[in-house]
Parts: C-alpha cells; structure tokens; sequence
C-alpha cells in the first residue's frame, strides 16, 4: 500500500480550565498571556489516530499545521516529540482577530499548498467550544468531513473506515481519500513524549525564533536541516487579505460579561434527625413535593 | 425573503425536541421582526412530520425527501440547505447544537460566507451602532453564549453577512404549542436534480443509535450528585431518594468522567440545562460550568460536607454534613410524612 501524507491541525489555547480574574482585556479579548499555553486536547486525540494510521501505513508521514503567534512553535515541538515528522506554523499579523471563518480560511489557503491524503483536527478547541473550523476548513478545500471520530477501523489504498461517537450510539462510515477528520474526546489518548525525539528536535525553531535566539545555531541547522520548523504568512499561502483576520471575520463581540451569580439567602438545615423532618415538612407545606 | 428558517432533525417519526425549542423560539422573534417562520425538514418518507412544525410556529415548512436521506449526512444535507438559502434568503439560519447541528451548521455557514455563532443559550433581536464606520443596525440578532470554559457570557452579532447563522444548546428554550393551532403551507423542494453520486462518497456503513432511555430535562425534582458521591455504588442511595420523591437522577460532569452515572444524566454546561421545581444537589462543590445548567431550577437544596462549597451561594437550603447521613434520612421522613 501506498504510505499517506496526514497533516494534523493542532492549536495552541489557553488553559481556560483555569482562568484567573486577570485573563480578560478590556476590549473583551482574551488575554491569552496570563494563561498556560497548552496543546488543546483533543487535537492531541488526533495527532494519535494519525499516528497510528502512520505505524500501520509503512512509510506514512505526520505533519502538524497550526496557525497562531510566534510561540505557537511550541505545538509543533510537541508534535516531533510524539512523533510526528513536520510541521509548519502559519503566523502573521494579518490573521489577527480572526473568527472561525477567517480562520479557516487561512487553513484551507496553507492546505492548498501542501500535499495531503488526510487532514486531521480535534473535534474543539477548549478557548471557543465551537467546533467549527474543522468542518468550515473541509467546505473551503472541498474535502468530506467525518465528525467526532473515535476509532479508524480499517485503512485500505483508497478509503478509511471509520467509527463515530455520536450522542446516543455509533456511526460506522466509509470514506475516501483526500477527506478531513475531527476527532472526539472519547479517542484514543495520545501516546506519550519519546525521549529519543526530545533529543532529536529540542533545537528545533522557527526562523522568527532563530533571529531571537542569543546562541548562535548557524551550525547546528546547517548539519541538521531538520531542525528548521517553516513559517508561512499570509503572501506565502496566496491568501486574499480581505478574508483574513477582522476584515474576514463576518462574525463581532459586541459584548462580553463576566458570569455573576445571584447570591441569594440560604437557609441553613441542621443535618439531625429533626431539622430533616422539618425541611421534608415545609417542602410538603408549600408544594415543592407531594 | 427575510424569514427566519430553522433546520429541523427528523428522527424516525418524530422532530427533535430541540427543533421545536427553536421553532418556538423563532416564533417570537419572528414577532418582533414582523416575519415569518419557516421549517427545513430533509429525509426520506416525512409523510405528516410538517404537522409538528406548525404546531411550534413554522408558517412554511421546506420539505425535501429522497430515499437515499433516510440517515443524516454532511454533504447531502448542506447541499440542500445552502440551496433553500440561497433561494429563500432568510435573514436569520437556526439549528440545534447537536451533534447533526453542529456538523452541518459550519459546512453550511463557510459555503455561504455568513457568521455563525456556536452553543448558543440566548437569542434577541437588538441594535448596533459601529463606530469606526458611523453605521447604526437595526434588527440584529445577538448571539449569546458562554464562552471560555463558562467564565464569561459573549453577546456575538453578524452586522453584515446575512442570513445570521447560530446553533442552540437542546433545552435552553422553552417548547411551546401555537393556541389556537395554525396551519402553514408545505413547500416540496425536488432534490435529485441537485444531488449527484459525490454527495454521497461517505458511505454508512453500521449505526447503533439507542433511543433516549432518560430525560431528565423534563423530571420535576431531580436528585444530582456530583465527585463527592464517590462512587457508583452510592450513586444507588441518589437512585433511591429519586425514586421515592418521583424523580430523576443527574450527575456533574466530574461524576460523567469518573464513571459513576452514565453520559445521559450529565448537567451543566457540557451536558443538558435543566430547571426543576426542586434540585437536590449532593457532593456536589459547584463549579461554574454546573450551575449554569441547573441556576435556574425553583428550589435548590444543597448538601455538602463543606459549609463554603460554591453551591450553597445559589441554594435555598443548605445542609451541610454526609450525604450518605442524610439521603436516608430525607427518605425516611418523606414516608412519614407522605400521606
């Protein structure tokens, strides 16, 4: 069988497990610096499922597109380290204030100028939840999607079989090549860091980073031409500027409130046999059960 | 023109409830809006299915039925949707955040090039002045969700790109019957013309879907314990006071996870909304993201080990001790009780 090209979208997000008072601007944007950066965790599950496809397809080849600022090389770092063998990071102020829209546009545009069977991306990201470029980014590159992806069953030289987690059951699909997946939660975890990859690739780094960088890697790249994780802006996809960031984002917060809950008066119940009795009693007196 | 259109999910002989949610919802803006509402119903066989949506508020209902739609599929399905679309041009795209729903909604929204806004609990209609451009809207629809892991709520418009897209959480809204009963008009859409062999490369092969054993959305009283239960066993205790008071059983998403109560039973924001006449939360410390999911039930009765848990600031009662103390107790006293 012929080996595949499978690129994994991943993205770089806060960790909004943990969000601090400080973490919003006033503008209503996130302030993503006061928050951990992480790799969003369900493109972990797909970085997974692309590497088994690539332990099971001898000669297949992983690569992670992820779009987001400098830092965002972080991702694709990661990525070696799990096992993946490249990656490309698409940054540029251009992109900025993108929606999903927007977003996935700029993807499809990077896609274009790569070379893919399978694209595969988590279901959502934990900063937004909506699941949205995935699918958004399938119509832009004209490619079929298959959702919440828990499983491929069987891979043959043109299609995948596919098992899906849906709300109340399964979904078993059949599907060919060039496709995009999105990978649900309930996936197979991601295998762990190799510890010959971290070797390998801790000195990978984007051009940007090299010209920040206060060593002096000019001879570690030249011997290991590996290392250079590649950067695409918006002139290197070709992307038509007007649908990138604000301009391209049909979609604007008009506002953003903090979550307040109203505190309201508690009555305070003795957890002893007679403050139960007389809770059960009052809800019996005004209706709450009966 | 200028309708507002809902996506409608046929399951078998039934329309998903959370379709009748936003018919309903539809039928109230489209008030204000002084429009109309208008059902897309896609599958195979709908014989007599347009009934329900008229009975919710649809005034014109887009039926398109070929064999080959008798299950959901991505291209198929946004293929006829972006047609009606483009056709109809509704000012406003409604679907339910399900899992059909948000498949499909993006696919149709970046074919359109229109704004979607995802996971929504709140729909109005509001205005918009922008000042960079001097332009004042009319007649928007905010958007409302919670956003960044449940810390803020997010009002999200679509100035310019019609229609308006947006997906809605199931049980956010209220489903409520037209009195007196109206009747629309169905409208057949014919769809082999507009289908071809492509639209159909992804193949079903198996589906094992179980219908909804529970639906706690609809219980009264629902008895909810959290990670502090510990363990499915003592879930049984929950079960039983459930039982007893004619209620349901629900659980945190932490509980989900831990595997002490199935999937179905989740609520908060990652799982179903519910709003009871009596909520008795048990272990449960009360994160954000579940009490959004049950703030809005009449009366809460928290119980909980620790007297400063977040749950109590939102509790009628509070009862601070063991559940596994006091679950028997409140049963034993409401046999007593109990005429």
């Amino acid at each position: 069988m012929n080996p595949l090209k499978i690129i994994v979208l991943a993205k770089q997000v806060p960790d909004t497990r943990n969000v601090g008072k400080d973490a919003m601007k006033a503008d209503g944007t996130v302030n993503r610096a006061a928050l951990e950066a992480i790799f969003n965790p369900e493109d972990l599950n797909a970085l997974e499922q692309a590497l088994r496809i690539k332990d099971q397809v001898k000669g297949s080849t992983v690569s992670i597109l992820t779009m987001g600022p400098g830092r965002a090389a972080d991702i694709i770092r990661e990525g070696f380290y799990r096992g993946a063998d490249g990656g490309v990071l698409l940054t540029d102020r251009k992109f900025a204030g993108s929606d999903t829209l927007a977003t996935s546009y700029a993807i499809s545009t990077a896609l274009d100028k790569m070379e893919y069977d399978i694209v595969i991306a988590g279901r959502q990201a934990i900063d937004g939840d909506t699941a949205q470029v995935g699918p958004q980014a399938a119509e832009k590159a004209g490619l079929p999607q298959v959702t919440y992806v828990e499983e491929i069953e069987n891979i043959d030289s043109k299609h995948l079989t596919i098992r899906r987690r849906l709300d109340n059951g399964i979904e078993i699909v059949k599907a060919p090549f060039p496709l995009l997946l999105t990978v649900h939660s309930s996936a197979a975890d991601c295998r762990p860091r190799i510890a010959k990859n971290v070797m390998k690739y801790k000195h990978a780094r984007t051009l940007t980073e090299l010209q920040d960088a206060t060593e002096d890697y000019t001879r570690l790249f030249s011997d290991r031409p590996y290392l250079k994780i590649r950067e695409m802006g918006a002139d290197e996809i070709g992307a038509d500027v007007e649908s990138l960031g604000i301009s391209g984002s049909p979609t604007k917060v008009k506002k953003i409130e903090n979550v307040v809950f109203k505190a309201k008066e508690a009555k305070v119940i003795s957890s002893d046999d007679k403050g139960i009795e007389e809770l059960i009693v009052e809800l019996f007196e005004n209706h709450t059960i009966g | 023109m200028n309708n507002i259109v809902v996506y409608c999910e046929a399951n078998g002989n039934a329309i998903a409830e959370v379709s009748l949610e936003l018919l309903t919802k539809a039928r109230s803006l489209a008030a204000q809006l002084n429009t109309q509402v208008e059902g897309i119903l896609i599958g195979d066989d709908l014989k007599g299915l347009e009934n329900q949506l008229y009975a919710h508020g649809a005034n014109i209902v887009h039926k398109a039925e070929d064999p080959r739609l008798v299950h959901y599929q991505t291209l198929p399905h946004a293929k006829i949707v972006c047609d009606i679309i483009e056709k109809e041009m509704p000012q406003i795209g409604l679907f339910g955040a399900t899992p059909v729903g948000r498949d499909l909604a993006p696919r149709v929204a970046s074919k359109l090039k229109s704004g979607l806004t995802a996971d929504c609990t709140s729909l109005e209609i509001g205005e918009h002045y922008d000042k960079k451009t001097d332009t004042k809207y009319e007649n928007l629809l905010y958007q409302i969700r919670p956003a960044f892991g449940g810390n803020i709520v997010a009002t999200i418009i679509n100035p310019d790109t019609r229609p308006q897209l947006a997906t809605v959480r199931e049980g956010v809204m209220k489903r409520e019957e037209i009195n007196p009963p109206a009747k629309g008009k169905v409208k057949n859409w014919k769809v082999d013309e507009l289908l071809s062999k492509e639209d159909f490369i992804v193949e079903i092969i198996d589906r094992h879907i179980e219908e909804k054993k529970v639906n706690i959305k609809n219980s009264g009283i629902i008895v909810a314990g959290g990670y502090g239960v510990g363990s499915k066993e003592n879930f049984d205790l929950l079960f039983q006071l459930a039982d007893v008071l004619g209620g349901e059983v629900g659980g945190t998403r932490a509980a989900v996870d831990a595997g002490f109560i199935d999937h179905d039973r989740q609520i908060g924001q990652t799982g179903v909304t519910v709003r009871p006449k009596l909520y008795i939360a048990c272990g449960i410390s009360g994160q954000i993201q579940h009490r959004a999911g049950m703030m809005e039930s009449s009366m809460i009765i928290a119980i909980n080990t620790d007297s400063k848990a977040p749950i109590n600031s939102i509790a009628d009662y509070v009862i601070t001790g063991d559940f596994e103390e006091i679950v028997p107790k409140l049963i034993n006293y409401y046999k007593k009780n109990s005429k």
